[in-house]
């Protein structure tokens, strides 16, 4: 970690962004999330990591309720985003999810031009008044998702036709176009080359400025470079939570330890 | 011998030679079958091929050949004077052939014996009655030469059945002698018979394909007879269709092309967009156990028979028609139930498991990536589904409708029972019009004189529907494919 990480990371630590008390979740009979309480800083990427099959993707995806999607997920407890119930009744999911984007594992741009995919989420929440200002919201979400040199000449090019680290972050720029607050990554270099690898996680970094960011992560070298705050998930339950640096260096938990060290997981 | 017995005998040969190239090979192997270099049952299977593969062959081959040969033979014995033609020929020397059959068959009933058989005369015996005692009609009294014959097509029958025995059996032992010297516990029994079973398949594929091409070359040259009765010109841009079998008739393909559009139209105007809703609800909401139920009883629409269908449209859709548009409902647009709108509506219906059931596989196969990355932007279901799947999945639906409108172009038995027969050119969907499919059926129905214009037109309307048919079908499978690639 450099220098300048830690200078930021004492500036921005200071609301939480997410409070998640008591989560349970259920697939049908199995019970994948045990009791898990977790506070998520804003302007702070939070990393998850733990063996496969641990939960945390699972975790991840009830902080938009994208679990809704799935007919046998059943969730309980409370996760609060800036202290409102997400899973309250009055809550639209749809609307949420706006809020609270996400990056999936693999890229998945849709078959349209690199220009239609940026601009779907701000068309869908009619973001932009006139063609104008859509096509600002496109250039400054390419921008910050530092492709847009890449790609300028050719917003009319399919996205499908991208390089996989640039279709990353293509979708990167495309959940970051509808503006949310909170940005949910789930394994988003698993897919991708050591140097594309490289590429999102200088953008992660830069992402911390505006958003709240959770990224789901196997690689503990990367929760290490870009995150702040790690949490440890085994089998289900939430181990450890505390700084990153903390946790490398000075867990608490035996099992943490175990897995840091390469004798679980 | 009867070739039933000669073909049981090659069997039960076959299977003698199973189990003892079996147990050759074992043998050789004392008995262990790691040993072998093949499982035993393809030492036996070896051997079993190698007796039936020459004996079905020679069979095969010699009943080809043995007809020609003799009928060569035995009509040079027919005098120029007894025909003026080859089809008069044709008819004398299947007077012939019954007049052996009949002789054979006397002979196994015991009324003639075998010299008398051989030795009947035409002076001597009334042969047309004998014969009609044992069941063989003949239509006239049987001539001289026509009985010479026969007895001569008899005893070259009779060589050449005895002939082929002896071939086939003699075929089928080489074949037997050879496997079996040639197996050891070293010889690659599976690998030969796997090249059998291969060569098996690839024959099934060159019958398939041959019988396409065998199609087309009998449309082929039935439309070439036709053109040279009747002008091309005049056959495609005609206007009008009006076949009189006494001459003189007008065969305009036009006015029925239109009436197998207008009607095709109409059924992809109903099928298109109900098949497709139903495939985005069954792949996109329903649940799973609405989905287990719904999907298979859309399907059985695919599984009437389409006359069935023509009944329907018939007897149900185009009265109920009648009583809307109809005299009795006041608007008089209709004359009768037999309308352009009532086949539609009635193919349309039969198409929607087409469009639906493909859809909903090409809907299916759009990457659930693609779904969550729309949802995790704050995409409502309706948004993801219209924006980002149907677009995805288009040219597969493309595709699909291509198919079903190939589908309806060829459609014959619910157009004959519901659109009627006039084959006029007009707009008014609620008069009766003719397809190019009925009129293919009219004309070739009934005492026509084949070599007439009014029957030889059949084969250009198929065709001129065989190619049509063909080039959506090329067009949608081309679709389907560039589809395909994308996300492979």
């Amino acid at each position: 970690m450099n220098d300048m990480r830690i200078v930021r990371k004492d500036v921005d630590m200071n609301d939480t962004k997410i409070s998640a008390k008591g989560v349970q979740v259920f697939y049908g009979d199995t019970h994948a999330i045990k009791d898990v309480d977790v506070e998520i800083k804003d302007k702070t990427v939070t990393a998850f990591i733990g063996p496969s099959g641990c939960g945390k993707s699972t975790f991840l995806r009830c902080l938009n309720r994208m679990n809704d999607t799935i007919d046998v997920c059943r969730v309980e407890g409370k996760i609060l985003l800036d202290g409102e119930d997400i899973y309250d009744k009055r809550v639209d999911p749809v609307q949420l999810r706006a809020k609270v984007g996400m990056v999936f594992q693999r890229p998945n741009p849709f078959p349209k031009s690199i220009y239609d995919n940026i601009a779907y989420g701000p068309r869908i929440h009619g973001l932009a008044k006139n063609k104008a200002d859509l096509d600002d919201i496109v250039e400054k979400a390419l921008r910050r998702g530092a492709i847009w040199d890449e790609v300028k000449d050719r917003l009319d090019a399919p996205g499908t036709g991208l390089s996989g680290g640039q279709q990353q972050r293509l979708c990167i720029a495309r959940a970051v176009a509808t503006e949310p607050e909170v940005l949910l990554m789930d394994e988003p270099c698993s897919a991708l080359d050591p140097i594309a690898t490289l590429q999102v996680e200088e953008l992660i970094d830069e992402l911390r400025e505006n958003f709240s960011v959770v990224i789901v992560t196997h690689s503990m070298q990367q929760a290490a470079r870009v995150s702040q705050k790690t949490a440890f998930f085994h089998l289900g339950n939430l181990v450890e939570y505390g700084d990153t640096e903390q946790i490398f260096t000075n867990p608490q938990d035996e099992r943490t330890e175990s897995y840091i060290t390469g004798r679980i997981g | 011998m009867p070739l039933l017995w000669l073909f049981i005998l090659i069997l039960a040969l076959g299977l003698i030679g199973f189990i003892l190239g079996r147990a050759r090979a074992l043998k050789n192997a004392n008995g262990d079958i790691r040993l072998l270099h093949s499982l035993p049952t393809y030492y036996g299977s070896n051997v079993l091929l190698a007796i039936l593969i020459p004996g079905l062959a020679v069979m095969v081959i010699w009943l080809i050949l043995q007809p020609m040969v003799i009928q060569g033979q035995v009509s040079s014995m027919i005098p120029d004077t007894a025909y003026s033609d080859k089809g008069a020929l044709n008819l004398v020397m299947s007077d012939v052939r019954r007049v052996a059959e009949g002789l054979d068959i006397a002979v196994e009933q015991g009324t003639l014996s075998h010299d008398q058989a051989r030795d009947i005369r035409t002076e001597l015996t009334d042969i047309r009655a004998r014969l009609g005692a044992v069941g063989v009609a003949l239509g006239s009294n049987v001539e001289s030469y026509v009985l010479k014959a026969a007895q001569k097509y008899r005893t070259m029958n009779a060589v050449g059945n005895w002939m082929m025995t002896v071939a086939v059996l003699a075929a089928a032992l080489a074949g037997f002698a050879i496997s079996y010297m040639r197996t050891n516990k070293d010889m690659r029994a599976r690998n030969s018979v796997e090249k059998v079973i291969l060569g098996l398949l690839i024959a099934a594929a060159s019958i398939a394909i041959l019988t396409t091409l065998g199609i087309v070359l009998s449309l082929i040259f039935n439309t070439i007879e036709f053109f040279k009765l009747y002008p091309a010109l005049d056959f495609f841009f005609g206007t009008t269709w009006s076949p009189s079998f006494g001459g003189g008739s007008e065969l305009g393909i036009l006015p029925l092309f239109w009436g197998t559009f207008y009607v095709s139209i109409i059924a992809l105007l109903v099928a298109v967009p109900i098949g497709l809703f139903a495939a985005i609800y069954l792949s996109e909401y329903a649940g799973p156990k609405v989905r287990a139920i719904a999907k298979p009883l859309l399907e059985v629409l695919a599984g009437i028979p389409t006359i069935v269908y023509g009944l329907f449209a018939l007897l149900t859709v185009g009265p109920m028609l009648m009583t809307v548009f109809g005299e009795d409902g006041g608007l008089g647009w209709m004359q009768g139930g037999r309308s352009v709108m009532t086949a539609g509506l009635v193919m349309g219906v039969m198409l929607i498991p087409f469009v639906s059931s493909l859809s909903d596989d090409i809907i299916n196969a759009v990457p659930q990536a693609m779904r969550d990355g729309s949802l995790g932007l704050g995409a409502t279901k309706s948004e993801t589904v219209r924006q980002v799947v149907l677009p995805a999945a288009l040219p597969g639906i493309v595709g699909a409708i291509l198919l079903a409108a190939s589908r309806a172009i060829g459609e014959t038995m619910i157009v004959v029972l519901g659109a009627g027969a006039a084959a006029k050119l007009n707009l008014n969907p609620f008069e009766a019009m003719t397809t190019v499919t009925t009129r293919i059926v009219s004309q070739l129905t009934g005492d026509a004189d084949f070599a007439s214009a009014e029957a030889l037109v059949a084969f250009a309307l198929g065709m001129t529907l065989f190619v049509i048919t063909l080039c959506l079908n090329i067009f949608a499978l081309v679709i389907v494919r560039k589809y395909r690639e994308q996300y492979d």
